[in-house]
């Protein structure tokens, strides 16, 4: 233990960042796993997604405003569940259709054609939002504002309750999310996809709905970050979704792209080193070491921490 | 869906059933995208509080029109033959010449055709907003396509050359001095120097990835100048750049100034006529050194590296310094616009080098047909342009109320004139490639055999 | 015209190791000048990663590959080059090159070995004739002033162009192709961009040039032009030629010189009837019957079974 190098009081900021690494971190991998998913099985950098994560959170801010105002839930735990459940389920429709209008028809085109679509798309979302909903910043009164406090020692760490909650129910989705990639049908058509779409079609895998399930899967976990992301923060804008989906882009890279396990450490890593930057160095230059990051991992590091190599046949 | 879509709507009812059950879905799937982002309204109330607005006209009548729109389209020809394929008719280098010709003849007197037309207060808008502002993206697509559309490297990061070039012109002239026609070459010196810098490291990475840490790149040096106050200003910016003089004679009312020194009245048109043929001129010399290397060694080494980077090496071409020399000279154009901006403007902000701008310069080069010039004119003409102009529809507010704001429609049609052209033409709206040389007559070369680069 | 016989290439202890995977293990043997030698052997032999190594696609695990340039290779010279830290060196006209300490271009560029691809490498979207000029790079980068004068118009450059364009009319004369010569590379048939790929190797200046299965499906009548043309290429103009094929008609008649690989190990080299009547050469062609190949691909058939369900 590196008790004497520090006194309590240090040790007490460095365990509470380091919850807050968890959060942010916990975030950031649901979102990765979308664009880990989306790469392994069709090849293609889902621009959008950090766009779509935005919407999920515009979603889940109205939703949630729709059961306290109008239906007057006034428990927490249950608007937040239906919460998650809405956002999870529309997002996953809107995903569903970028899908099918903006990527399906490019597929197998010219390989520069789907991510100019995607730029396009995350455009269009990003304008969308604004012109429907307003360019100002949309904040909800705080919520789950509880504490936990811990003792340790002759020190405590506070820990609120929300934290805890977007740790638990994303350890729980993830859970349930790798049983159905790892143990049905579908993820076996999904890993099959991965590793040779036109031998999987003529096996008589329906691509076409693979992918779709993809795309519906990687939004219903974006949204769950969204709603993480309104529980945690309470503020959400329509430009708020270029940098985390970069940022977790950013993870899915470092874990290792293809790889499901390594987006989610890829995810909390950065959500660390994120926090501890901003709390140890600069929280100036916090995007700059995100963006610095993904730069030397793709050019020294390629294949991340638990991808596999990809080696060029001369 | 995918039944009503296999099925050839040969006629009767069945047909008009399934036409009808498929609109009636998709309506249903728009309601539901509509559900709730469009069907409610978040607003502020008097005491900060978030509430909720509902609008459920608005998301009723795109369910309805999205109904209206699927049945229509089943109905009609579209829907049951394919897309129509439509391809740039194959013009003779003759036609194509007096094309060429015509068009840089109308560009050249567009400003005056423009005062003529709409008189010196509309003048300055058609100059400004449609000409200075369209040949800005021109110039920037131009550079653009040699790194992307020659070489078949991805570069998300252009803009970063861009911002380069603007604040290497807007330091310079306002801690030293330096005059526009100084700064200008060094500010396509620094950028090419930049492009070298951030090209090495990058050398080894490929499509995507190459195209996502060039996007890291450019926002580095895009935070860097918004963190790096002391310098750049920060979000800030620098204010009161030195306009270009007209080689040395300022436009201005004073004595010594342009009107005064040519026995002409003053007006604010002279600097504005100024900037169009200054930024003709630079987007001009861009497509003429473009057009001159792409018949030398280096040109042809650009395309072989983006047809086959294995075999360019095997033929004893040094790829590095053919895909550095791709980065750097690309990245000159791109700085040579930036000092252009930095001195139109007099004003250079962080806030104009966003990502969105590379995605925009990217998605002109794109659209237009990648290593294809005039496409890439003409996307940047309809692309600019056409979002342009959205600032010219003000007479909608008669139709959809004064709250009605046209140009904020903007960025979300330009998103999706993206989606559409990539659908529609995948490989741009020019993609035949121009041989650079023939023995014979020259043939344009189908885009199905042109590659489009691994990195 | 230079002087023929001597060694021109000499492989030695040449080892590739792919992680677990020993390619090519201990491997030497030498090229004639003015010779075409073959390197045959079962597939996964590790021919195509041999010639990887020689034009610097690869790095060796092991080994060395001295090529001269030049008289016949001189082995005090070699052994000097090979004790300093040097890519290359010249003494009065003899010059040895370390081609695996030289990268890929300049493998072609400086010690002039030129290759092809098992797979046609053409430039596809690219003219015939483009993509002759473009073998022609480095010649042309100079003459055009490293494209200084080249954007100015200079006489020197318009002069160089065109004996660039000369020499190129000349090689599709050559191969029959003249008429094609503003034709997209990528729209010749198998046979024609085959001889079109040699051309534009041959455009580089080499001294070895180095096939890799230049007859792979071509029709009789093709491979007999393709031989026809290999041993002008010898003869005519001088060059050495290394050969991958697989086709033993056109090895056994133009060859001059065999060397066979099984496994990633030399099993034979010699004379194309020392190397036809070896029993080794004939096992590891022959060696495995009917029955046994069945077994195998029975074998197969339940792994992958097995893997799928």
């Amino acid at each position: 233990m590196g008790i004497e190098l520090c006194s309590w009081g240090d040790m007490d900021y460095f365990l509470q960042q380091l919850v807050n690494g968890l959060t942010l971190g916990s975030i950031y991998g649901l979102i990765a796993i979308g664009y880990t998913m989306v790469f392994g099985i069709i090849g293609m950098v889902n621009f959008a997604h950090g766009d779509v994560f935005m919407l999920s959170t515009f979603i889940s801010v109205i939703v949630l405003l729709i059961l306290t105002q109008i239906l007057g839930i006034s428990s927490i735990a249950l608007a937040l569940f239906l919460v998650l459940i809405a956002a999870m389920v529309l997002t996953a429709l809107w995903n569903w259709a970028i899908e099918r209008v903006a990527y399906r028809p490019l597929r197998g085109s010219f390989r520069l054609a789907p991510l100019i679509s995607a730029i396009g798309m995350s455009i269009f979302l990003m304008n969308f939002v604004q012109v429907v909903q307003g360019p100002r910043n949309k904040s909800v009164p705080p919520l789950m504002t509880d504490l936990l406090v811990i003792p340790i020692g002759t020190s405590n760490i506070t820990i609120s309750l929300k934290q805890i909650f977007i740790m638990a129910t994303t350890a729980l989705l993830l859970a349930a999310f790798w049983y159905v990639v790892q143990k049905t049908s579908l993820g076996r058509a999904q890993r099959a996809c991965e590793q040779d779409r036109k031998m999987a079609a003529l096996l008589g895998i329906d691509v076409d709905r693979t992918v779709s399930i993809t795309f519906v899967l990687g939004a219903a976990l974006a949204a769950v970050a969204g709603v993480m992301y309104v529980v945690q923060y309470g503020v959400v804008n329509f430009s708020d979704g270029f940098v985390p989906g970069v940022k977790a882009f950013t993870a899915a890279v470092l874990g290792g792209i293809g790889s499901l396990p390594g987006a989610v450490l890829g995810g909390l890593l950065i959500g660390l080193i994120e926090v501890m930057w901003s709390a140890y160095f600069s929280i100036d230059y916090k995007d700059v070491a995100a963006f610095s990051i993904l730069a030397i991992v793709l050019i020294f590091m390629p294949s991340g921490l638990l991808g596999k190599p990809d080696v060029e046949k001369v | 869906m995918r039944d009503a879509r296999n099925k050839p709507l040969a006629s009767g009812r069945p047909a008009t059933i399934a036409a009808f059950k498929d609109a009636a879905l998709v309506g249903l799937a728009t309601l539901g995208l509509g559900f709730p982002i469009l069907a409610y309204r978040t607003e502020q109330n008097i005491s900060n509080q978030l509430i909720i607005e509902p609008r459920w006209a608005l998301a009723f009548s795109f369910a309805g029109l999205a109904f209206a729109l699927r049945l229509a389209w089943l109905m009609t020809s579209a829907g049951r033959s394919s897309i129509p394929t439509w391809s740039m008719p194959v013009l003779s280098k003759r036609a194509g010449d007096t094309i060429s010709r015509a068009g840089l003849g109308i560009l050249l007197a567009y400003p005056f055709l423009a005062l003529w037309i709409t008189g010196p207060g509309g003048a300055i808008k058609w100059i400004d907003n449609f000409g200075i502002q369209i040949l800005i993206y021109v110039m920037l697509g131009w550079g653009l396509n040699i790194v992307v559309g020659l070489a078949g490297l991805l570069d998300l990061g252009y803009v970063a050359f861009y911002a380069v070039g603007a604040y290497t012109t807007a330091l310079l002239s306002t801690h030293f001095g330096l005059s526009f026609w100084l700064c200008l070459p060094l500010a396509g010196m620094f950028a090419a120097l930049w492009g070298v810098l951030l090209g090495f490291p990058v050398l080894r990475l490929r499509g995507d990835y190459l195209a996502i840490v060039t996007l890291a790149f450019g926002e580095i040096i895009r935070l860097v100048l918004i963190n790096w106050v002391d310098v750049t200003g920060g979000y800030a910016g620098i204010s009161s750049i030195p306009r270009p003089t007209f080689f040395g004679i300022p436009f201005n009312a004073t004595e010594t100034g342009f009107a005064a020194t040519f026995g002409l009245e003053f007006t604010p048109l002279h600097r504005l006529f100024f900037l169009f043929y200054l930024i003709l001129a630079l987007a001009l010399l861009t497509n003429w050194v473009t057009i001159r290397l792409r018949r030398l060694p280096i040109g042809r080494a650009w395309e072989a590296l983006r047809e086959d980077e294995i075999a360019a090496k095997a033929l004893g071409i040094d790829t590095v310094i053919t895909k550095l020399t791709a980065f750097a000279i690309g990245a000159m154009f791109g700085g040579f616009a930036g000092a252009f901006i930095a001195a139109r403007q007099a004003f250079i902000s962080p806030e104009m080098f966003v990502f969105m701008e590379s995605a925009v310069i990217l998605a002109i080069v794109v659209l237009g047909g990648m290593g294809s010039q005039i496409g890439v004119a003409i996307a940047a003409i309809v692309m600019v342009g056409g979002t342009e102009l959205l600032r010219e529809l003000d007479w909608l507010k008669a139709i959809f109320g004064k709250d009605f704001d046209p140009t904020q429609y903007r960025m979300l049609l330009f998103g999706l004139a993206m989606v559409a052209i990539m659908i529609w033409k995948p490989r741009g709206l020019i993609s035949n490639r121009e041989p650079t040389i023939a023995l014979g007559a020259k043939k344009s070369i189908s885009s199905s055999l042109v590659r489009e680069g691994h990195g | 015209m230079e002087q023929r016989g001597g060694t021109i290439l000499a492989v030695e202890h040449l080892t590739m190791r792919f992680g677990g995977l020993l390619a090519v293990q201990d491997l030497s043997f030498s090229v004639e000048r003015g010779q075409i030698t073959a390197l045959i052997g079962p597939n996964g032999a590790g021919k195509t990663t041999v010639f990887n190594c020689i034009t610097g696609f690869y790095r060796p695990t092991q080994g060395r590959i001295a090529l001269t340039n030049g008289t016949p290779l001189s082995r005090p010279l070699l052994d000097r080059l090979t004790g300093s830290s040097l890519r290359h060196l010249r003494e009065g006209t003899n010059e040895v090159f370390l081609l695996e300490r030289m990268a890929g271009h300049e493998i072609t560029a400086k010690a002039h070995v030129a290759r092809t691809f098992q797979n046609i490498r053409l430039f596809s979207g690219m003219t015939c004739l483009e993509n002759l000029l473009v073998a022609q790079h480095n010649a042309l980068t100079r003459a055009s002033g490293y494209s200084v004068l080249g954007l100015i118009g200079a006489p020197s450059w318009r002069a160089a162009e065109a004996r660039s364009i000369e020499r190129a009319s000349a090689w599709l004369e050559r191969i029959g192709l003249i008429g094609r010569a503003d034709d997209p590379a990528g729209d010749l048939p198998y046979g024609d961009q085959r001889r079109l790929e040699i051309a534009r190797a041959m455009l580089t200046d080499p001294v070895l040039l180095c096939l890799d299965e230049p007859a792979a499906g071509l029709n009789p009548r093709e491979s007999a032009a393709l031989s026809a043309l290999l041993r002008t290429i010898r003869d005519a103009d001088g060059v050495s030629i290394l050969l991958i094929e697989h086709d033993m008609s056109v090895v056994m008649e133009i060859s001059d010189h065999i060397v066979v690989l099984e496994y990633g190990l030399k099993i034979s080299d010699g004379s194309p009837e020392s190397v036809r009547d070896d029993p080794k050469v004939i096992a590891a062609y022959l060696g495995v019957d009917d029955a046994e190949v069945a077994g195998a691909e029975a074998e197969l058939d339940a792994t992958v079974a097995g893997r799928s369900t």
